[in-house]
Order: structure tokens, then sequence, then C-alpha cells
């Protein structure tokens, strides 16, 4: 397989106010790279669903272990499926500004 | 039955066994202060500083392995606790710190002592709440235990407003005590028998294999299992800091501290294993030094609790997320008896070439030899606390540990302060033991005002100041990796610490110029209750070994 120069996973986490602090927090201190955001609720529940676009490096593992750590993510993993032209987008929308 | 927030958190406390917590009251922790008040079965233990309450709650939880309490008030209360809240996350040490906040609905508005718990909390606790209503207290209060004990342990905040303390509940049924989940248990249970099989063919099939143990052995308290395994096949034992105590110090397969610091034998046997038995450790650069050079011979098995410590900073062989407790009990009827004298008579020959430096063993004030005498007037049983610098590397190589919990000690941190409260705690955990505070001239002064703790509750404590007049570790850096260019490390004021002690009301002693000190020192461990001694060293004297930053682990100066 080849690998690819991004990947996105996909994050299902407590829907409070703090979380997202967690997150980036995390992703600060431990110089982990993050590229981009989307975030959203997911309809009648108390989650989140959050995608975090991420340089393919030789710290992804980590990456996810570390993030599985947290007490309000609840779930994490490498969505193989989802589109990296949705980050495209929003660059895009940034661009316009 | 009617109940506020605050009766509810301190009856949720009793029902979680708590008997003593430390804290500082203040405006809004107040409704919990008065809740305690109340209780019969909670004893309070005034600190003089909230990092004193913080290292009291981590004495009596490094000492018993359950989670402990401390009390803050919000704003500065909370800030002065984050310091041993950090140390508590970096050793993994259960604590659960209530926190007082201002009302709810004047948060954000910058209002007096206010300071964002939350922000501040999260990269130096295991996780942390906010409490928004007295109802959610019953699910949140057992929770924050249950995070803090649960897997690799560490400290949790739970953050409650002063009107959440406030408000009043109706309550019917008080819900039944929530006990403590069983789910981990079975998580940790569920270790597939292939890979114990495996790691019992690695073992077997090695003929020079070396445990590296650390702080997990404490954690799962396995040491009895670790010497049954060490035992039967022989197999040598290097500790971390955090691991000391854990095997014992005079046992022939003991290798003592490896790294930074650690016996030159220890770190060149390491050199020549070739298969690395890690359990739980973490890899530390205080203990690998350049990591890259770390055990150049030979393959890694890893066992850790926590998944995130596993190919975090070394590629391993094999690897495990379980605990050390449950791996270990499997894996002794797997492997093989074995003499490994071939092994054994390699280590032997390290061990006798390389010793620890000599030192002159007729001057009672040499460092190493001071630890020495120390170790062999107290029993095994005493629990001995160190704060951070040299007088703790010394006490690391030269004290002779038996037992697991018997050294407390800041490894993870190195938060110079430590020793005096988490002594308190230990001895407010553990009555009938002599609790024994290893300091230095600079480190007691971080936290010399909880010596109105100790005088309050006249516990079994003695303060042994290593007395060097300055920041002996630091001036060993600056002598050895910046020209003797000293700035900052030698003290002006030299308080006498004698004094300082009578003023508090306890025992003071000074071993200056004393004809017998040893008989001194004798006489003094002998007695019990709390007390000082000043014991003064060559300023000069350095911890050697020591590994340059930077360098592989058998690069090590001063080891002649
Ligand atoms: C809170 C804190 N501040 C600074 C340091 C840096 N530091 C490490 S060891 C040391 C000197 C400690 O002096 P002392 O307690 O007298 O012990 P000694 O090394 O002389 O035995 C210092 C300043 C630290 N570890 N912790």
């Amino acid at each position: 397989m080849t690998k690819t120069e991004h990947v996105i996973m996909e994050l299902t986490v407590n829907n409070h106010p703090g979380v997202m602090y967690n997150i980036t927090g995390l992703f600060a201190r431990r110089a982990f790279n993050l590229e981009g955001i989307l975030c959203g609720r997911a309809e009648n529940t108390n989650t989140s669903k959050m995608y975090l676009l991420i340089k393919n490096d030789n710290r992804i593992d980590q990456t996810i272990k570390q993030l599985e750590k947290l007490y309000d993510v609840l779930s994490v993993s490498i969505c193989s499926d989802c589109d990296v032209r949705v980050f495209d987008n929003i660059s895009k929308l940034i661009k316009l500004k | 039955m009617k109940c506020n927030g605050a009766e509810i958190v301190i009856k949720l406390l009793e029902e979680q066994d708590i008997q003593k917590l430390a804290g500082i009251p203040g405006g809004c922790n107040l409704p919990l202060y008065n809740a305690l008040s109340k209780s019969r079965k909670i004893q309070h233990i005034l600190a003089r500083h909230e990092q004193g309450a913080g290292f009291i709650a981590q004495g009596m939880a490094r000492t018993t392995g359950k989670a402990a309490v401390c009390f803050a008030t919000s704003g500065p209360g909370v800030t002065n606790l984050l310091t041993a809240i950090a140390d508590a996350k970096l050793d993994s040490i259960p604590i659960v710190a209530i926190t007082g906040q201002i009302p709810s609905f004047l948060l954000g508005t910058d209002a007096f002592q206010e300071v964002d718990t939350f922000g501040l909390a999260i990269p130096i606790t295991k996780h942390n709440f906010y409490v928004s209503s007295a109802k959610d207290l019953f699910h949140i209060i057992p929770e924050a235990f249950r995070v803090a004990e649960e897997g690799r342990p560490g400290p949790v905040i739970v953050d409650i407003p002063k009107d959440v303390q406030l408000e009043e509940l109706e309550i019917d049924n008080w819900p039944a005590h929530v006990t403590k989940s069983d789910s981990n248990l079975l998580k940790n249970n569920s270790i597939d028998i292939n890979d114990i099989k495996k790691i019992a063919q690695m073992i077997n099939e090695s003929k020079k294999p070396l445990l590296y143990i650390g702080g997990g052995i404490l954690h799962s308290n396995s040491s009895n299992y670790l010497r049954e395994f060490a035992k039967k096949s022989n197999i040598p034992v290097a500790s971390t800091l955090m691991g000391l105590g854990c095997f014992p110090s005079d046992d022939k397969l003991s290798l003592g501290m490896l790294g930074m610091h650690g016996a030159p034998y220890t770190n060149l046997i390491l050199r020549e294993t070739d298969l690395l038995i890690a359990f739980g450790v973490r890899f530390d650069d205080r203990a690998t030094g350049n990591i890259s050079e770390f055990c150049p011979k030979a393959s890694i098995i890893h066992v850790d609790i926590d998944p995130a410590e596993l190919d975090k900073n070394k590629l391993t062989k094999f690897s495990v997320a379980a605990d050390i407790q449950i791996v270990l009990k499997e894996l002794i009827p797997l492997i093989k008896e074995d003499g490994r004298e071939e092994w054994s008579k390699e280590v032997a020959t390290i061990k006798k070439s390389n010793p620890l430096p000599v030192t002159d063993y007729y001057n009672f004030y040499q460092p190493i030899n001071l630890i020495r005498q120390i170790g062999s007037l107290l029993t095994p049983d005493t629990i001995i606390t160190t704060d951070v610098g040299q007088h703790q590397m010394w006490v690391a190589q030269a004290y002779p540990f038996q037992h697991p919990r018997t050294l407390l000690t800041s490894g993870g941190l190195g938060t110079m302060g430590f020793g005096l409260p988490v002594a308190i705690g230990a001895a407010l955990a553990n009555p009938s033991k002599k609790v024994v505070c290893i300091s230095g001239d600079g480190s007691i002064l971080m936290n010399i005002q909880e010596l109105a703790t100790l005088a309050d509750h006249n516990l079994n404590i003695t303060v042994i100041v290593i007395n060097n007049g300055g920041l002996g570790m630091v001036r060993q850096l600056q002598e050895l990796f910046f020209d003797e260019n000293y700035i900052a490390t030698k003290f002006e004021c030299k308080p006498d610490f004698t004094s300082i002690a009578k003023s508090f009301g306890l025992k003071g002693y000074d071993l200056k110029d004393d004809k017998n000190p040893s008989n001194t020192l004798k006489r003094i461990l002998s007695e019990s209750g709390p007390c000082v001694i000043n014991i003064p060293v060559d300023s000069k004297e350095m911890v050697m070994p020591i590994v340059p930053p930077g360098a592989g682990n058998h690069e090590m100066i001063g080891s002649e």
C-alpha cells in the first residue's frame, strides 16, 4: 500500500465544553502535528465527531494511543473512506477571506 | 433528607474510606469545610501551603497505593497545588484534589480569586471534572477515584463552584455505594496466553537476559512475583529510581539503579545483555541515556499497563499492554529454572571490576558513607523520603532498600520541596512506622513551613538535612559542564536548622564538630518523635559516576 501524505483521524468524543481544549492541548504539548480540524455534534447523542487532518508520519501510532487515553475520547480510528478534499474546501474558504 | 453539595461530597469521601485528608480552607471551599466539621470519620490535616497539602496526599497514596485526597480553595489555592499535582502525574500517583471554585454565575468575569482551574489542570492531570450541579456529584466523585486508581494511576482534580457546594437536594434514598467497577480487572485478565508463551520462549532461549524494572512493579504490587521470577531463572535486575525497593538491594541478582547516576557495573552489564526484559518502565531519558546506544546487543520485551508507553521511545521486539502482576503470575511457571552459570559469572566479573567509586570509608561526613551508616541504623521497614539533588542520588546509590514503597522520591518531575510533606503523608498513613526525610539545605527551605504541620501531629519523622551550603547538584553541573563557572549555587545566608526546628517546637540536632558523630546519630535515630538533624558535608562532594547529557550510559565519567 502506498503511503498517503495525510490521513484523517476520526474521533468520537463526549460533547461538553473543554473537550476541544483537551485534544488540541495534547497535540500542542506532545508536539504532534495537526493540519486541520472539523467538528460537529452527532445528532441525538451527547457525543461529537471530530475529524483531524494529520501528516502521515511515524508518530501516528503514538498519537492514537495518547488520544485513546483521554477520558472524553470514546473512540479513535483512521478514516479510510474519508475524503481528504473536505479539508481542501476549508482551505478554499479560508483563502476567500 | 436535605443535603447540600458539600455534605454530599463529604459523605461520598467517607464511602471511599477516606480517613485523613490535607488541605487549606478559603472563601470558595468554606461549605466543604463546614460539612467536613460534621464528619466523624474524616480527620482534616491543616497544611501550611497547598503544595504541602498536595504532597501530604501523595505521601499517603505512595505508601498505600490508594487514592488520597487534598482540598484547596479557588485561585491561589489552586495554583499553589499545581506542582504537587504535576509531580503526581509524572510518577503515576493516584490523588483526588477537590478544589473550590467561585460561584458559577460569576465564572468568566475575572471575579475575586477566579482562575481557570480546568485549563490549568488539563496538561498535568489524568483527567479533571468541573461539577455544574450537585446531583452530578454522585457520579463524579466515585468516578474521580476510579480514574485516579485504575490502569496507570494518576491525579484527578474535581472543581466545584461554591454555589454547587451550597445547592440543596432533597434525597429520599441515598444512592447505593457504587463499588469500583471490575471492568478494568476483566480487561487486565484477558491477556492472551500466547503472548505469555512467546515471552517465556524468548527468555528461555536467551543467554544473557536482564530485567529492567520500574514504578509499574510498585503500582501493580508485584515485587514478590518479581523476586520469584528473577530467582527462578537467575536473571539480574536493574531498577529505575522509581523501582528501588522492589527487589532487595542485597540480593546477588540486584544491580541497583541504572542510568545517569547508576553504578558503573550496572550500565556496563546493560551493554552485554541479549534480552532486555522491561517491566513497568517507560524508557525515560534519565534511565536510558542516549537511547540509540541503550542496550545495543539486546532484543527488547516490554510490558506496561499503559499501551502508549510501548514503542514510544524505543522500538521493541515484543510488547504487551497489561498489568505486570498478571503477566508475572502466568510467566513464572513457564520459564525454566536456570543457573545461567556463564552469564552469572560475567555479571559478577563486571560487578567486581567496576564498583561505585571507592570512598574514604573512615570519613563519617563522606556522603556515600553517611547514607550507608544511616541505612545500617534503621530497620528495613523504615520509610525514606528524599528531596531532589545530590542527596537524593546518594540515597538511590547507597541506601540498602529491601521493600517496595520504602523509598518515596520525586522521580519524574524532580521537585525540590517534596521530602517533608510527603514524609508527613507517609507517617499519617503508617502510624506504626518510622519515616526519615533525607533532604538538602536547598530543598528543605522549599516547604519548610510544613514543620508546623509536623509539630501539630507530633509524627515519628526524622528530617536529615545533608548540608553542603548550596544547591549542590547544580553546582556539580557547573563544575563539570560549565567550566567551573559558579553562579547562584552558593548560599550566603546559612540558616541554623537546629534553631529553626526548635522554633517550631521540634527537637533539633547539629552534627557539626561532633566528636563522635556516629554515636550521636545512632542515639538520635533510636529515639522516636519528630526532629531535625543537620549534617554538614563538603560542598565539593559530587555524585559519581555521571553520564553527561546526550551521552550513552557507558560513557559515564568519574567511574574509576
Ligand atoms: C522546584 C525546583 N527548582 C529547581 C530545581 C533544580 N535543581 C535540581 S537539584 C537542585 C539543588 C538542590 O539543592 P539541595 O536541596 O541543597 O540538594 P543538594 O544537591 O545540595 O544535595 C536544584 C536547584 C528543582 N529540581 N526543583
